[in-house]
């Protein structure tokens, strides 16, 4: 009943790990680089702000499978070699998340009022103790259920380098299935194991929810 | 140093490339607009589903959510195209592979159940917020269940949750581009097929971000005239 699952099982999972390693370097360029762009659709530069909404708005227009190949054209022309698709769907994964992760950011970090930076003030600390003890545990606070929730998309969304043939679950999953012919099971599984890991996902982001709306203080 | 790149924007338009541009955007629009109708349909029946007042219900709406939010949509469309001809079983099978456009019809109903899942997100979140008070009013005046659903609830939630439809109209434009996958020809599928053709996928590829670009602007413009429409009186605006 699961024979083509069994049969690849080891050469299956080595794609899932692909698209592990792919989410966690998204993940970690794309939070970097996202805590940025928060800092920027803040900024009281008007030049800073202004390039940086530009570049928010005009990625979050477009969808990712376009910025994945249009990364996978430009990066020849500008290293002067094809690039390995793992580095390039990695890049573009960055540059697409950190618009997302940004707005994250931003909303946590204006969520957080002034009174309670003046307050800080007032009890005689300096910015970075401000900074360390009051506005980041607050904003942290605040942003992890959307942080955990778009790391679980950003995960999802690794299954669309499938496009420019990475070798990861859903494009080793269609290789199987072309030998196999055994869409059923085989598609149920990569279902499954994307379903399990982002469900425990989605649960953890709903405890963090209810318990920051539990300690209702902030 | 000078990049070794001739640009060639003629793509977007020279014979034949302009006419599978267009094509392409044809396309977008129709999986986007029917897949839409599927997905508000459904999404609203599922969403209020989840706010209904039997436990059955309830739970068979949460699975659904569940599944279809957490399992990418690129698999999901996968498993449509290639597994669900398979589920009816081998003589069934063959005929359903042989109708033409099977690709088409399987990303515009895999993008419907997809988007419904989240639009019924809204819907429920748009109950919870309406609150108790509206609810036993309706009751009070003897209206029965389906009648509070169907003339206070459901037009009630669907107005306050204008804002948030509006992203999920944008987003399933954004999502029909993974149709490409299953070869259904639509503008990311073009601008691909371009770069096969002609080596200039760069200028493609931009020429289909401007095409979504100007896609979700539209979008926007027509749904804040709509929301402007259905605004709430006495609520604070946007």
């Amino acid at each position: 009943m699961f024979d083509a699952i069994i049969n690849n099982l080891s050469y299956l999972l080595k794609g899932f790990l692909t698209n592990l390693e792919l989410a966690i370097c998204a993940l970690a360029g794309g939070i970097f680089l996202g805590i940025l762009v928060g800092l920027g659709r803040i900024s009281k530069n008007l030049w800073v702000y202004h390039s940086v909404t530009l570049y928010v708005n005009f990625i979050r227009n477009i969808p990712l499978i376009l910025v994945i190949f249009w990364f996978y054209f430009i990066m020849p022309i500008l290293v002067g070699r094809p690039l390995n698709p793992f580095i390039s769907a990695a890049i573009s994964f960055v540059v697409f998340e950190a618009t997302y992760f940004g707005e994250i950011c931003r909303a946590g970090f204006q969520s957080i009022s002034r009174d309670l930076v003046s307050a800080a003030y007032s009890t005689a600390l300096t910015y970075t103790q401000t900074a360390r003890y009051i506005l980041v545990p607050i904003a942290i606070r605040r942003m992890l259920p959307s942080m955990i929730t778009q790391s679980i998309i950003t995960f999802q969304d690794t299954s669309l380098a499938y496009v420019i043939g990475l070798q990861e679950l859903v494009r080793r999953t269609t290789i199987v299935d072309s030998m196999e012919v055994r869409s059923i099971q085989l598609y149920s599984f990569v279902a499954a194991l994307f379903f399990v890991i982002c469900f425990v996902g989605s649960r953890i982001s709903r405890y963090y929810e209810i318990k920051s709306r539990e300690a209702n203080i902030l | 140093m000078g990049l070794a790149y001739k640009f060639d924007w003629s793509v977007l338009w020279r014979e034949p490339y302009g006419e599978w541009m267009l094509q392409g955007i044809w396309l977008t629009l129709q999986l986007g607009l029917l897949a839409w109708i599927i997905a508000l349909f459904l999404g609203i029946f599922v969403g209020t589903m989840r706010a209904a007042p039997w436990k059955l219900l309830r739970r068979v709406s949460t699975i659904y959510v569940e599944i279809f939010r957490n399992v990418p949509f690129i698999v999901q469309l996968f498993f449509w195209f290639y597994a669900g001809p398979m589920i009816f079983g081998k003589t069934l099978q063959f005929k359903i592979n042989a109708i033409s456009g099977l690709n088409y019809y399987a990303a515009v109903v895999g993008l419907g159940l997809y988007t419904a899942s989240r639009v019924a997100e809204h819907v429920r979140a748009g109950f919870a917020s309406i609150g108790q008070g509206q609810y036993q009013a309706a009751l009070s005046t003897g209206m029965s269940q389906w009648q509070m659903y169907w003339h206070v609830m459901i037009p009630h939630a669907l107005r306050l949750i204008l804002p948030p439809l509006t992203t999920e109209f944008l987003t399933i434009f954004k999502n029909s581009s993974v149709a490409m996958t299953i070869g259904v020809a639509e503008t990311t599928f073009m601008s691909y097929k371009i770069d096969s053709d002609t080596f200039h996928g760069l200028e493609a590829t931009t020429g289909a971000m401007f095409v979504y670009l100007v896609l979700g602007m539209v979008v926007v413009k027509t749904m804040s005239y709509i929301e402007k429409k259905f605004r709430i009186h006495g609520l604070v605006g946007r």
